[in-house]
């Protein structure tokens, strides 16, 4: 169950691990995520659908190495098998004829904003794509996305490939230069898609966000993902995970990602130390 | 004939100490010992028409299996205790029988009615010492009949191991990674050992059920895509939907539903992080809001997991606690405190996002509310402010819509219960029968049981020999 079947690095710490789940590559759709589990003692967590293919019974996973269990899950190889594998989870994405689609990507976000762009473009839209990362190494998958794109914007925040600028920049021009964008689609790390939000809103272009709240269940029994939209609790697993990006509260959501700081910390260390002492990380 | 002595008082239940035992997570209660048991077992007066099994959701053979005890007939016992009930070590735990069996009990009108509910688990857990014994083996497709079963809780279980005993072929679909519903992800470790749910799961599926994990119904396969491969679906996902206040700062971090706080806890086992991967945050003082079963759940766990002070707020007052006596007792000898007929009104933190107290106000009661309670009225002027750094809002739970994707004509009342026949669990959809707190809303271990019990029966008679209307006009 739940065998690994390929892996593959996109950069130092972005690993991309292609899972056996026939019954939920049957039924994965653009802008759902699944929540895996890699060990008996395994904590939970959401990982975000980067690509599924129902013929090969595949879901397509891209994640970054930064706590415990995705060092411990970028550590598996080919032929190990995650302990649990649930989903698909979260409402789709809306994919209609909207016109001209901005897609935005930023880090690991460049993975989850391919199969919204490819299933808008199906749909018929025309789609400018912007990808950017912090450095050139963190960038990935410039031609997948350029392959579902009419037009495509690369930046990196240090200037080390492409144009040198954060997302916003190019978004922001476009906006400006009277394109007519009627829907954006933002994902990436919380604090980029919360100035995406910002660009956009003062051009009132509807701009939807992938969030990524802490979860334990994914399935809307404990509420650990609540997040404050329009003024309204909602829980991201099962009432998003996309949502209005300009009525979200975005403070609120950084705020909570942070709760267990103390604890991923300890984890890590704790993770890191047995993976010195020669012993498997449990 | 001689007029046996009755003996007035029933046998205690040996007990961890509470100072001990608000530090561990090992189980409270330690359950008789033969000898006790057979003493308790000599006070039931074995009533020709015994009041006791009227009183079990699935009718428990009571005397039979006390008889058998008595006679040192042990394995006797176990047939007798296991006829009715797949799951009688959990029950002997968690069935809140002073209200159920016990109450019915005619030794209890004069004296202590008989202790069934220990005698029923020293019965199983003497089964589970030996080696559960595995079941006269069963042809799962004998019938050529199927059930897809939703929900491997204790509806679930019970509906899935009655028609597996009826021969008919089960498969169980589980959302969790782990089977048993409630009894996994909510009721702690120390009221019921995981180790106990998991040899009572095992029973289940050694009588041929077979449980597919982390399927989430509603996402993976729709009710209809099941009723394509079954001929019957049982929908037994309970009430997993955590309610809140709707008060201003309820999304503070520190602010917990108790169904998150007791998943994080039992489910994940966050007691033995970091060797388990989950965290849960539990800081020196806690109020958990409400006094249900969950509640008091919520506060014990607080005390083990290292809080100072552990406040239990509702704002009723001590008669009308809804948590089982024996649970509100455990908690107060713990050092559970209590603050009766208050509500909070707003939860208020610092610049972090991080919970630092709640605003309180006192309340007192008025006339007889709809459920029979004097309700609980605020007075004004009395707002107070409680310093806490995590709360835990236990305020019960409704049933998860997820699983009435693409099911508009399941009908569902305005609570989002699922309207069915209590005598039989069927819905308003063709072959698809509910029970349980899907049913109900929050309820009881049992009462969950008696439903699976009751939809069961009524599975095998539609499938057997269809009859009839399907829903009576």
């Amino acid at each position: 169950m739940y065998r690994i079947v390929s892996r593959e690095s996109l950069g130092a710490s972005t690993r991309l691990f292609i899972i056996e789940a026939p019954e939920v590559a049957r039924k994965a759709k653009a802008g759902q995520f699944v929540i895996v589990r890699i060990s008996e003692e395994g904590e939970r967590i959401p990982l975000t659908i980067a690509d599924f293919d129902r013929e090969a019974g595949t879901i397509t996973l891209v994640f970054q190495e930064t706590g415990k269990t995705t060092r411990q899950l970028g550590s598996m190889n080919v032929g190990d098998e995650l302990s649990s594998f649930t989903g698909p989870l979260g409402k789709p994405t809306e994919i209609e004829k909207y016109g001209t689609v901005l897609c935005v990507g930023g880090g690991v976000g460049i993975a989850l904003v391919y199969p919204i762009a490819r299933a808008l473009r199906k749909a018929g839209n025309y789609i400018i794509s912007i990808i950017g990362a912090r450095t050139k190494d963190l960038l990935f998958w410039e031609e997948k996305l350029q392959s579902v794109s009419d037009e495509i914007i690369i930046c990196t925040d240090d200037g080390s490939y492409a144009r040198k600028s954060l997302v916003t920049e190019p978004m922001k021009e476009l906006l400006q230069n009277g394109n007519r964008i009627s829907r954006i689609w933002a994902i990436g790390p919380a604090i980029m898609m919360k100035f995406c939000a910002l660009t956009s809103k003062p051009f009132g272009t509807p701009t939807i966000v992938s969030l990524n709240s802490i979860m334990v269940d994914g399935t809307g029994m404990c509420g650990a993902c609540r997040v404050e939209v329009g003024g309204q609790t909602r829980f991201a697993c099962v009432d998003g995970p996309e949502f209005d990006g300009h009525q979200v509260d975005w403070d609120l959501l950084m705020e909570r990602q942070r709760i267990y700081i103390a604890e991923e910390k300890i984890a890590l260390e704790k993770y890191e130390h047995n993976c010195k002492c020669g012993q498997t990380g449990s | 004939m001689p007029k046996k002595k009755i003996v007035s008082h029933r046998q205690e239940m040996p007990r961890q100490d509470p100072k001990v035992r608000r530090h561990n997570f090992d189980e409270v209660a330690l359950g008789y010992t033969m000898e006790q048991a057979v003493t308790e077992a000599n006070r039931c007066l074995q009533c020709k028409k015994p009041l006791c099994m009227d009183g079990c959701p699935v009718e428990v053979r009571i005397p039979d299996f006390i008889l058998k005890l008595r006679e040192g007939d042990m394995w006797g016992s176990v047939e007798a205790l296991k006829d009715r009930n797949n799951l009688p070590a959990i029950c002997g735990r968690v069935c809140p029988q002073e209200t159920q069996c016990e109450i019915k009990c005619v030794l209890g009108k004069k004296f202590e009615p008989v202790a069934i509910g220990r005698l029923e688990r020293f019965v199983a857990d003497w089964e589970i010492k030996q080696g559960v014994r595995a079941p006269n083996p069963q042809q799962p497709t004998g019938t050529g009949h199927s059930i897809a079963i939703i929900g491997a809780g204790p509806a679930g279980l019970t509906a899935a191991g009655d028609l597996a005993k009826m021969s008919h072929k089960v498969v169980i679909y589980e959302s969790l990674h782990a089977p048993g519903g409630v009894l996994s992800y909510g009721i702690p470790e120390f009221r019921l050992p995981k180790s106990i749910v998991r040899t009572e799961v095992s029973y289940v599926e050694s009588l041929g059920v077979e449980i597919r994990l982390n399927a989430v119904i509603g996402r993976l396969y729709t009710i209809d895509e099941l009723l394509d491969e079954y001929d019957a679906v049982f929908l037994g996902t309970g009430a997993g939907l955590p309610t809140f206040m709707r008060i201003p700062g309820e999304n503070y971090n520190g602010v917990y539903s108790a169904n998150e706080f007791l998943t994080r806890t039992n489910l994940m086992k966050a007691y033995l992080f970091p060797k388990w991967d989950t965290p849960v945050k539990v800081k020196s003082r806690v109020a958990v809001v409400g006094a249900g079963n969950v509640a008091m759940d919520s506060s014990r766990c607080s005390l083990r997991l290292g809080a100072e002070e552990v406040h239990i707020v509702y704002r009723r007052s001590r008669t009308e606690v809804p948590a089982r006596a024996e649970e509100f007792e455990n908690a107060e000898e713990e050092g559970v405190i209590f603050d009766f007929l208050t509500n909070p009104v707003e939860v208020y933190g610092n610049d972090e996002g991080w919970v630092t107290g709640m605003r309180c106000i006192r309340m007192e009661l008025g006339e007889l509310d709809s459920s029979g309670r004097r309700r609980p009225i605020p007075i004004p002027g009395s707002e107070f402010d409680m310093e806490v750094d995590i709360v835990i809002m236990a305020l019960g739970t409704r049933p998860n819509p997820l699983v009435f994707a693409n099911a508009p004509d399941l009908k569902r009342t305005r609570r989002g219960t699922v309207e069915a026949i209590e005598s039989t669990g069927r819905t308003k959809k063709e072959r698809v029968w509910a029970g349980g707190d899907i049913v109900t809303g929050a309820a009881t271990v049992i009462s969950a049981m008696g439903a699976g019990k009751r939809a069961a029966t009524d599975i095998n008679a539609y499938l057997e020999n269809n009859k009839g209307p399907w829903w009576p006009e």
